[in-house]
């Protein structure tokens, strides 16, 4: 038989010497990355689009706790705050929005984790393309979902009778603050997504998580009224630090420490997750 | 194992693999398997549950690490050059590795623009391939309202979007219904046709006969058999014939009259008293005849006779002599073919 026959393929013919010295041979660039990262990202979109109730969460979450924990406990926090309701609309919306890419993050674990246990998954492993891509698409495509959810929240508070204490384009900085530490937080949650058997057990390990540090942080309430162990807590989780920063960018005051803090927290939790994350996508059988 | 000398000195290997070891745990997924498929040909894989048919398909297709020996797929090594392997092979799993969500024609235009195709060849591309796969009209649907045999077409149509060199072809068609099946063996003949190089695993003969000219055996991480199928073909008489006693205790005397006559190609019989039946691997029809004239001439008394297509079982049964020998323990033999 002719060995000509072949199909020809851009790395071509079978040759029996392994021998290809250049080890560059084959990278992926950064154009081309980035292509991969535009293909997957549409598909995540296109999943969405198919699936629709797949957005309730981010479009429900920033009305439910708006009007829950303003007309629950708006009286009386915004009472001890020295003020009423309305002051304490003005804390809690920046608390939420640092909030607001916690849930989402762990809607990156779970979604990674199901998204392993179907077929697709080995194809784009089996692909020419970054391994990275696929979980990089993902968060772009989360990230647009946060900010979906952050708009809404943003409505929900000005309807409300939010008033903004600086500008638009403090706003924006705590927008893109929240963005920058939330994707840093996807990273974490799409190593539990590989590390873990099912998308529940991600979601139970998830709250459990999560919720200390949610309300074990100034994002609800100023924790000087909380016991002093707690407020040690409260001092070092990051989460306050996010919430002061975007409040203060909101809300004016003092915001060049925990804006440093905050970015200082995002850059080690990526330094430290992205690579475990990818290692793990690489390495999961 | 020797080497297989049968490869004519003109063919290269686009497949070669030496001794590759996989453990996960105590069990040996692959215990060093060795394996070649020239160029432009079809290797079947044949092998039970189990046997490590996927284990190796992974392990070729970097989805996992071997944990010894070596394997050279289009010149790259497996280990060493797993992104330029990524560019030259196609897989298509026994799980369609396709998003459900989306429709046909949106996966294969996603995988397109993977393979770094523009925008507009990859629309193409997609629409050629749905076409040649009969899947036009489905194109527009989710996946997941797709028979398994549609999705089995749009995977292989997926694994064949970037032309290949080599394609892995995990189990096919199992789970799939006998027409389907047909449909995908007609695509697979198609592929090699224009000049692929494939290795398919199967659990069945037949699909092994239909599609492949080489075969190699595996059971439980080990190669037990290679050759031509009709070689291997030959070693399981071609048919299987089987047949009840009316007195199921004359079983074994019946198998030891038979080896005893030492008739002409019948290589042996095998009694299994759990079924009260008589397997007796033949070649041709005269050997049918043979064995029954024997047994009438001895004075058995036959209650049901028929033949069979060797079954995965019979191939096993006649490489390693024991019927059983791949579910207990014990070793299997090694055959050389």
């Amino acid at each position: 038989m002719s060995t000509t026959t072949l199909t020809p393929a851009p790395a071509g013919s079978a040759d029996t010497t392994p021998a290809r010295p250049a080890a560059e041979e084959g990278r992926i660039g950064l154009r081309a990355n980035l292509r991969h990262i535009g293909a997957l990202a549409r598909r995540n979109l296109l999943q969405i689009k198919k699936d629709p109730e797949s957005m309730f969460d981010v479009l429900l979450m920033p009305i439910i706790f708006t009007l829950l924990f303003v007309y629950v406990f708006g009286g009386s926090v915004g009472g001890s705050l020295g003020g009423n309701r309305q002051d304490y609309l003005n804390y809690l919306v920046p608390g939420l929005m640092a909030m607001m890419g916690m849930n989402i993050a762990m809607a990156v674990g779970t979604g990674v984790n199901d998204d392993f246990r179907k077929g697709v998954m080995d194809r784009f492993r089996t692909m020419p393309i970054a391994r990275s891509s696929v979980l990089i698409a993902k968060i772009v495509v989360e990230l647009g979902r946060m900010m979906v959810a952050i708009v809404i929240l943003l409505a929900m508070g000005f309807a409300l009778g939010m008033t903004l204490g600086t500008s638009l384009l403090g706003l924006l900085g705590a927008v893109a603050l929240s963005a920058v530490f939330g994707a840093a937080i996807m990273w974490i949650f799409i190593v539990l997504g590989l590390a873990m058997k099912t998308a529940q057990a991600v979601q139970g390990m998830g709250m459990l998580v999560l919720m200390p540090l949610q309300f074990g942080s100034s994002i609800f309430a100023p924790p000087t009224t909380m016991p002093g162990w707690l407020q040690t807590f409260t001092d070092y989780n990051p989460l306050s630090n996010l919430a002061d920063a975007v409040r203060g960018l909101m809300m004016g005051g003092p915001v060049a420490d925990s804006v440093w803090v905050t970015l200082a927290w995002a850059a080690a939790i990526t330094l430290v997750m992205a690579p475990l994350a990818v290692s793990k996508f690489r390495k999961k059988a | 194992m020797e080497r297989n000398d049968r490869n004519p000195s003109n063919g290269r290997n686009a497949v070669e693999v030496r001794g590759l070891v996989k453990h996960y745990g105590s069990t040996k997924a692959l215990d060093g398997v060795d394996l070649d498929v020239r160029e432009g040909t079809v290797l079947g894989v044949l092998g039970p549950n189990g046997a490590g048919k996927t284990t190796l398909v992974r392990c070729l297709s970097t989805l996992i690490t071997p944990d010894a020996g070596h394997a050279v797929v289009a010149g790259y090594d497996v280990v060493k050059q797993p992104r330029q392997l990524r560019r030259t092979i196609g897989l298509t799993g026994q799980y369609a590795s396709v998003d459900e969500k989306l429709s046909g024609r949106e996966n294969l235009y996603m995988i397109g623009r993977l393979l770094d195709l523009p925008s507009k060849q990859a629309k193409a591309r997609a629409d050629e391939l749905l076409e040649r796969f009969s899947l036009t009209e489905a194109a527009k649907r989710a996946c997941m309202e797709y028979s398994g045999g549609m999705r089995r077409r749009l995977d292989l149509a997926a694994s064949m979007i970037g032309s290949p060199a080599v394609l892995y072809l995990d189990e096919p068609t199992t789970g799939l219904d006998p027409r389907t099946r047909n449909e995908v063996w007609d695509e697979v003949q198609r592929m090699v046709a224009e000049g692929a190089t494939v290795l398919l695993t199967t659990q069945y003969m037949e699909e092994a006969e239909q599609l492949a000219k080489e075969l190699t055996v595996i059971d439980r991480g080990r190669i037990i058999a290679r050759g031509g199928v009709d070689e291997l073909k030959a070693k399981v008489g071609g048919r299987t014939l089987q047949i009840r006693p009316s007195d199921p205790a004359e079983l074994a005397a019946m198998a030891q009259a038979i080896r005893e006559a030492g008739l002409d190609g019948v290589a042996g019989a095998q009694a299994v008293p759990d079924e009260g039946l008589l397997y007796v691997p033949i070649l041709s029809d005269e050997q049918l005849t043979a064995v029954i004239g024997l047994l009438g001439v001895r004075g058995f008394s036959l209650a049901h006779v028929s033949t069979a297509l060797p079954s995965l079982d019979e191939v096993f049964l006649a490489i390693t002599g024991d019927k059983a020998a791949h579910h207990s323990d014990q070793a299997p033999q090694e055959v050389a073919a």
